[in-house]
């Protein structure tokens, strides 16, 4: 335009923010809960104290630069550890009372420092290798960082996606079985994939077509599919055993990457799949927020009434995209038989999948976020696993409760409300 | 404009939803450069035929002409590319987005990514003097500036035949003025605009050509120059009174003091912000305001249901906060929520059950833990008589009657046992004019009957013609009270946050 047009005199105020004049609202929750665990700290760290060092083994025998082990005397360390938690608690009552806002280093400080005194705790008279620790981390936490990229997008696309736990079933026996069959592991990969993809195109149909509750047709379809792979696993692979032994994915070792202390050996010396692993996680975040693709993927699970009205096919584009989170998913399964395990057993993936769609929660339906929440599992269960072989004062049923109470707490206490994409789990209807 | 030929035409559309017939066979014709009103009451069919035109519904007659061509749509993208733009009374914006990321959504190509999108919001603004920021998050703009978004979106895709679907409901009088502008500002560069509504005065005031609509079908074509009463009867099809009959208010000692109260939301806003006012037995308080500015809080507070509540609400000296609802309604408090389809009613539940749905515990309707059945029925057909409720029967589901007879349910339940305190909020949202007139003289009666009576609404006339005295609220507080007689400039003004004395200051200086 070229002759701009005179703005008319009495044009209305700019518009004001819409932000209401606040009270200021206390929460002590998260005060409460520091000092609660402040206090179990120092009855297990320094009340129930043990004697000794714990050596934490920082480096492996093969790695380039060596790094000496870290000796802690455990009282001590025991002692400062309480120390420093009492002291966060405290800021964090003191910033509570006063109101002001302390960023998320606050947790993650006291988690970190929980974790090492929690460690040289139990590791008292041993020695715990971090680099396996970290290294098994990385192993426990792919299939839930896969299985939470599949929730992600499928429920940023509107639909409630309980089934991660059948994609990932289904991908690893699928994956196991043709990569017996083929002799080719990336075939069996694919095949893995493709698996994945029709359990979700299941749970795309009943959804979208045909208004199932789709929570409903989530649990179906796990029940459904353990119970099939189950079947055919002691009906045909027992009686075949060729049919159950892939070979494995190669380990590829990145030159120089791969030496980097302490988390080098854990994260670069891996297989596809792990590194797989590392660009699929970018490149959905980048997708969702930067794309033509992400914008159309959370507008339909947001509001896909004004996503048909500027003419997005919303229910074929749900479809495609729960397609798509299947297929990522099926990554997951397929490290189970491919990578991690060599073999399909029953029912081998445990419960991961609800571990992954809590990790999705956890991670506000942000990909980052549900793969540093995925992490976190992970880590608790390769804690779990590290503690029981060096043998440690908790008895190990209680290790195995370790990932699961994290989720709860994670779940349900330490987060504020996050806040789900607010179509999903609701079937769009055309007139 | 030298285009004497229709901009878009509508020929024996007609539209099903199972036995109802929406749509029955009608005809519109709107030319560029003109605005035409479709005038009608709630349910008369306004939507249905535009959501037709939009793509969004298949007619299942009928034909849609653009510059005489004969156009098929399969979906609101089709309508879109032929150069139909609406601005949706349920505004079409992902809230979580920003303007420009809406603008954007689906026609990410044609507006060149995110910055080519930003790049056209700022052009549109400037051009009709718009003061938006292409990055805001919808969910943090007023109503008004959301509505401008949708306006840009339209735009930002060059309709030529614009639809504006009840625009007017969410807006204050300030800002139905400046939509009007902006309006005739569109008509000015050659574009077609219909503008559906069921308000008179703006289609007195805006209107080239006016087409009634009535129970689906086109009952004729009205002069701009028409007054409002000939508008509404042939709206209504039958002689309408508009104003609201009413004597001088005869006060009681019944009282409801409300007192410095406030309640927050789950993140610490005041969504009421330190509200103080008392309701005299015999008088009608009415609340004004634009929706969303605390009014639904406020009767929640006083119904016992937001939790974050301080002060005091007290109703003839006891103070009813903190107390629970059910102690609430055994005070004598009768309450119209303004959802009566979410709140007010449970909607598989038969007439009867509603009417008795708050009066389950102890006599007359249950005997040792059991219901009544007998005294559920007499009392039902006793109610549906005085209510004037239009149902088969007491059997009947109640979410299956019209928005008039399911509100007369709600009516006929609240005012059905001894009241010392009635709040209605919204009472005739989405209600048919018959059934606007029997609530308000319901609403009338009960003043009346010498109790406090709150009526919260966002309508500017409903409140004028029905209150002893108005309060107006804004972003959670009162901004004053002042008697029925104010004018509507005032009343807008305040409803736009400036307080009356501000005003009486600014026009004596």
């Amino acid at each position: 335009m070229t002759t701009q047009q005179p703005i008319d005199a009495h044009t209305p105020a700019p518009s004001e923010p819409a932000a209401l004049e606040r009270a200021v609202v206390k929460h002590w929750k998260a005060p409460i809960s520091y000092a609660v665990i402040t206090v179990v700290a120092a009855i297990l760290m320094v009340g129930l104290a043990r004697e000794g060092d714990a050596t934490l083994r920082l480096a492996t025998a093969s790695d380039f630069i060596q790094l000496p082990d870290a000796v802690m005397p455990v009282r001590a360390t025991g002692g400062v550890v309480v120390l420093l938690l009492a002291a966060l608690t405290a800021l964090s009552f003191w910033a509570t009372g006063t109101a002001r806002r302390l960023g998320a280093w606050l947790p993650i400080a006291f988690g970190v420092l929980f974790v090492v005194g929690f460690l040289v705790w139990a590791g008292a008279g041993a020695m715990i290798p971090i680099p396996g620790l970290l290294f098994a981390t990385v192993g426990l936490s792919v299939p839930l960082i896969f299985g939470a990229m599949g929730g992600v997008i499928s429920e940023r696309a509107g639909v409630v996606n309980i089934a991660i736990e059948a994609q990932l079933l289904g991908g690893a026996f699928t994956g196991a079985v043709v990569a017996s069959a083929t002799g080719s592991t990336i075939v069996g990969v694919l095949a893995a994939m493709v698996a994945s993809v029709l359990v979700s195109m299941v749970l795309a149909v009943f959804a979208i077509r045909y208004l199932v509750e789709q929570v409903i047709v989530g649990v179906v379809l796990n029940v459904l599919v353990a119970g099939l792979t189950n079947f055919l696993y002691s009906s045909v692979l027992t009686a075949n055993p060729a049919l159950n032994s892939p070979t494995r994915l190669p380990r590829i070792r990145i030159p120089g990457l791969a030496d980097i202390p302490i988390i080098g050996p854990a994260m670069f010396n891996q297989t596809i799949i792990v590194y797989a692993m590392y660009l699929v996680v970018p490149l959905i975040a980048w997708g969702l927020f930067k794309t033509t693709w992400g914008l159309r993927l959370r507008a339909i699970g947001e509001h896909p009434l004004a996503a048909d009205t500027v003419g997005i096919r919303v229910n074929p584009l749900r479809f495609w995209n729960v397609s798509l989170a299947g297929a990522i998913a099926g990554l997951g399964g397929a490290y189970f038989t491919l990578d991690s395990n060599g073999a399909f057993t029953r029912e081998m993936t445990a419960g991961l999948g609800y571990i992954a769609l809590a990790a999705v929660i956890f991670g506000q339906w942000h990909p980052i976020k549900a793969t540093a929440a995925a992490l976190l599992f992970g880590f608790a269960s390769a804690l779990q696993q590290t503690l029981g072989a060096i043998g440690s004062p908790v008895p190990s049923e209680f290790m195995l409760m370790l990932p699961y109470v994290i989720t709860i707490l994670a779940v349900a206490g330490f987060i504020g409300q996050s806040r789900p994409p607010a179509a999903s789990g609701k079937a769009y209807i055309k007139q | 404009m030298t285009a004497e030929h229709s901009s878009l035409e509508l020929r024996g559309i007609t539209k099903r939803f199972g036995a109802l017939t929406a749509n029955d066979h009608i005809d519109l014709e709107v030319r560029a450069g003109e605005i035409h009103c479709l005038l009608g009451e709630n349910g008369a069919g306004k939507s249905t035929l535009m959501n037709v035109l939009y793509g969004l519904y298949r007619a299942d007659e009928g034909e849609i002409l653009l510059d005489g061509q004969v156009q098929r749509f399969a979906g609101p993208g089709d309508a879109m590319r032929a150069g139909i733009g609406m601005v949706h009374q349920h505004f079409m914006l992902i809230p979580v987005f920003t303007v420009a990321e809406n603008v954007l959504l689906g026609h990410e190509r044609e507006l060149g990514g995110l910055s080519g999108a930003k790049q056209k919001v700022r052009e549109i603004s400037q051009r009709f003097g718009f003061d938006i920021d292409p990055d805001a998050r919808i969910e943090d703009l007023p109503v008004g500036v959301q509505q401008r978004v949708e306006i840009i979106k339209a735009l930002s895709q060059d309709a030529k035949v614009l639809v504006f679907d009840e625009p007017t409901a969410v807006l204050t009088p300030q800002e139905t003025d400046e939509l009007m502008a902006v309006m005739q500002q569109l008509r000015g560069e050659g574009r077609a605009i219909v503008f559906i509504t069921h308000k008179l005065r703006e289609v007195r005031a805006i209107a080239d050509r006016i087409t009634v609509i009535r129970l689906g079908r086109v009952v004729g074509e009205a002069s701009p120059q028409s007054t409002s009463t000939e508008l509404a009867s042939m709206m209504v099809g039958r002689p309408v009174e508009l104003t609201v009959q009413k004597d001088q208010p005869v006060l009681t000692d019944n009282q409801l003091e409300v007192r410095g109260l406030t309640v927050l939301d789950a993140i610490g806003q005041k969504v009421v912000n330190d509200v103080s006012f008392t309701v005299q037995g015999g008088e009608v308080l009415c609340i004004a305001g634009v929706q969303g500015n605390g009014q639904t809080e406020l009767t929640e507070a006083i119904l016992g249901l937001q939790h974050r509540a301080r002060g005091a609400i007290l109703l003839n000296g006891t103070d009813l906060l903190g107390r629970s609802v059910r102690e609430v309604l055994d005070a004598g408090v009768g309450f119209v929520p303004e959802d009566r389809k979410v709140d007010g009613l449970v909607g598989d539940f038969s007439v009867a059950e509603n009417l008795m749905l708050d009066r389950y515990r102890g006599e007359p309707f249950s005997k040792a833990g059991t219901i009544d059945r007998g005294a559920r029925d007499s009392f039902a057909e006793e109610k549906m008589g005085a209510f004037d409720v239009r149902a088969q029967g007491i059997e009947t589901p109640v979410g299956t009657l019209s928005g008039g007879n399911q509100q007369k349910v709600v009516l006929a339940r609240e005012l059905g046992r001894p009241l010392a305190l009635f709040v209605a909020s919204q009472p005739t949202r989405g209600l048919d004019v018959g059934s606007i007139e029997f609530v308000h003289s319901q609403i009338i009666a009960t003043r009346d009957a010498g109790i406090p009576v709150i009526v919260v609404s966002t309508e500017l006339d409903e409140v004028v013609g029905l209150a002893d005295r108005i309060a107006v609220m804004y972003r959670g507080g009162v901004v004053g009270i002042v008697p029925s007689d104010t004018s509507r400039d005032v009343l807008g003004l305040m409803m736009a946050g400036e307080r009356p004395a501000d005003h009486a200051e600014g026009a004596a200086a």
